[in-house]
């Protein structure tokens, strides 16, 4: 074991056993951040922000929340809203921010593909990125169910049914997820235990990994500049600050970060108290009910494209029923983006507007986006169905012309 | 030396076999787990007397938790190889769930039209419309006179079966 010497304060004790201080040193004081960044380089620390309010408005919430699909509705609507005091709070803050938290999601990768972030050594933080996408929709899924109001029921009825297109398995696999052949009592418990349990677990597991990926390849900046970090960061501790061309995570770049994260946290709040009728659909507060399905469902405005993408495909194409079509196009969308480092065949990090067909494929995939999540929450009769048809066969031609064009901008550069 | 290691191995194998095993184990255990209960599973069985309906105006019933569309057709509705035919009047008989993503469709005038991505069907269960891939599902029945009892596989319900399969 090694040898102890007698401390002389409490930080000394600790750090002799923890080394504290070296941990403190590449965590936060000698963790390398480029200078070179703008305001869009804060949305990580607005993440975990949000995720941390998820986290502790979601535990207040938890001890009032009565799973079951007798007491549920009631639990929600009565008890935490009229009895708890602040529950009221508590519900719009996590009604607020699980809908915001995805809009930070979304300018987060949308920056990390415009500044070309996901590729060349920076793979992992992509996909790792992308698996807390997909967790984090997996809680907003489960999270949405609770309530059981009548867009929870039929959110949940259709989602389930989504897994009826798997081969072979498919409705025994529906009955399977539900533990029922309806959406029922045993379905609410299960997606329960998911919500407040494995699902938190497992995005907190990822979060740690997303962080750690970027420790080899470092965050990306501005012009994509390659730079010896080791270097640079020499030049900083020894005084060259001005000259060099990082800072550290803390206390420097944390310092800009925080200011965004107030901006944002001012945006947040005035969202909670009041508009939080936004992330609270009116057709939720009717309690759930088998045999009724609201006129018009759809899904919250984050899953909205990808809902259009599913049901844009409304009639049968050489011998493939719709509703395969509609499946295929819908997993298509959910894992393409797992895949992009792959998909971009040029060479070198540039940002988007250093990149002319790039650039243009970018704002393509802005406008498509938009277009399906606009027509996604319109009813699908007459020409929105043939709106949400062309978008979402645009949205696959998109992503099937990336290779190209990334290889002919490549090409006209000189560097393939 | 090739001795021990030899040994060795056999010890990593044995010990990633057992490991497997009991992991395989677990898992069948956990996947019984979110299998329906056996209360479920028993669920019950609902009579419907079809004589008091009136021709044109469906009908929906509890079964198992889901809706269960009875329809008695009227002349103009046309013939189909799924109708349930009691005495001289035909009758549809289905699952009310949209067989696109299970949606309860409602009844407009002389169809059912799904709400959630616009599928139709016709007024004997046929898609006419939209995304679903199949005629509304036929639920197990048996029929007692004019009545049916839905969760009970009996002779007409696999007539129809049949016939909606060919």
């Amino acid at each position: 074991m090694a040898k102890f010497e007698k401390a002389n304060s409490v930080g000394e004790w600790l750090d002799q056993r923890l080394n504290t201080t070296g941990l403190n040193k590449v965590l936060m004081t000698e963790y390398w951040i480029p200078k070179d960044i703008n305001f869009l380089w804060a949305m990580g620390v607005l993440l975990a922000t949000t995720f941390g309010i998820l986290l502790i408005s979601g535990i207040f919430l938890m001890m009032y929340y009565k799973p079951d699909i007798n007491l549920a509705f009631d639990s929600v609507n009565y008890t935490i809203m009229q009895e708890v005091a602040y529950g009221w709070l508590f519900r719009h803050m996590h009604g607020v921010a699980a809908s915001v938290v995805f809009l930070i999601i979304y300018i987060h990768m949308f920056t990390g593909i415009y500044y070309g972030s996901y590729k060349q050594g920076r793979e992992m933080i992509w996909i790792s990125g992308m698996l807390l996408f997909m967790t984090f929709s997996a809680a907003g899924f489960s999270g949405y169910m609770l309530p059981w109001g009548q867009m929870s029921y039929w959110a949940a009825m259709v989602i389930t049914n989504l897994f009826g297109g798997v081969p072979v398995i498919g409705d025994a696999l529906v009955v399977w997820i539900r533990g029922d052949f309806n959406v029922a009592d045993a379905t609410l418990t299960r997606f329960f235990m998911l919500h407040v349990f494995l699902l938190p677990i497992t995005i907190m597991g990822i979060i740690g990994v997303h962080f750690y990926t970027l420790r080899i390849p470092h965050v990306n900046n501005q012009t994509s500049e390659e730079f010896d970090f080791d270097e640079e960061a020499e030049k900083y501790l020894a005084g060259n600050k001005k000259e060099s061309k990082v800072i550290p995570f803390w206390p420097v770049f944390i310092s800009k970060d925080l200011a965004v994260l107030g901006v944002f946290l001012i945006f947040y709040f005035y969202l909670v108290f009041f508009h939080y009728n936004f992330a609270m659909d009116p057709v939720n507060f009717d309690p759930a009910d088998n045999m009724v399905t609201p006129a018009h469902i759809y899904p919250e405005w984050y899953f909205l494209w990808s809902y259009e993408v599913l049901r844009g495909f409304f009639f049968d194409i050489a011998g493939f029923s719709a509703f395969d079509i509609g499946l295929i196009a819908f997993a298509f969308a959910n894992g393409i983006f797992l895949v992009l480092p792959w998909l971009d065949r040029d060479p070198k990090i540039l940002p988007a507007h250093k990149r002319p067909l790039f650039f243009i494929w970018f704002w393509v995939l802005m406008a498509d986006l938009i277009v399906l999540t606009v027509y996604g929450k319109l009813p699908p009769t007459g020409t929105n169905a043939w709106v949400g048809f062309f978008a979402a066969t645009a949205f696959i031609v998109i992503f099937l012309v990336l290779p190209i064009i990334t290889k002919i901008d490549a090409k006209r550069r000189g560097d393939a | 030396m090739s001795n021990k290691t030899n040994r060795r191995d056999f010890l990593g194998y044995s010990f990633a076999a057992v490991a497997a095993v009991g992991g395989a184990a677990s898992l069948v255990g956990m996947k019984q787990a979110w299998d329906p209960l056996p209360s479920v599973l028993a669920g019950g069985f609902t009579k419907v007397e079809l004589g008091e309906l009136k021709a044109g105006n469906p009908v929906t019933v509890t079964w198992r938790g889901k809706p269960i569309f009875l329809l008695k057709k009227t002349a103009e509705m046309g013939e189909n190889k799924r109708d349930l035919i009691i005495g001289s009047d035909r009758f549809t008989v289905a699952i009310g769930l949209c067989t696109h993503l299970g949606c309860i469709p409602a009844w407009k005038k002389d169809k059912w039209k799904c709400a959630c991505h616009g599928g139709e069907f016709n007024a004997s269960g046929k898609q006419t419309f939209g995304p679903p891939p199949r005629p509304l599902d036929l639920p197990p029945f048996t029929v007692n006179g004019t009545s049916i009892t839905l969760g009970e596989e009996g002779p007409e319900y696999k007539k129809i079966a049949a016939a909606m399969m060919a």
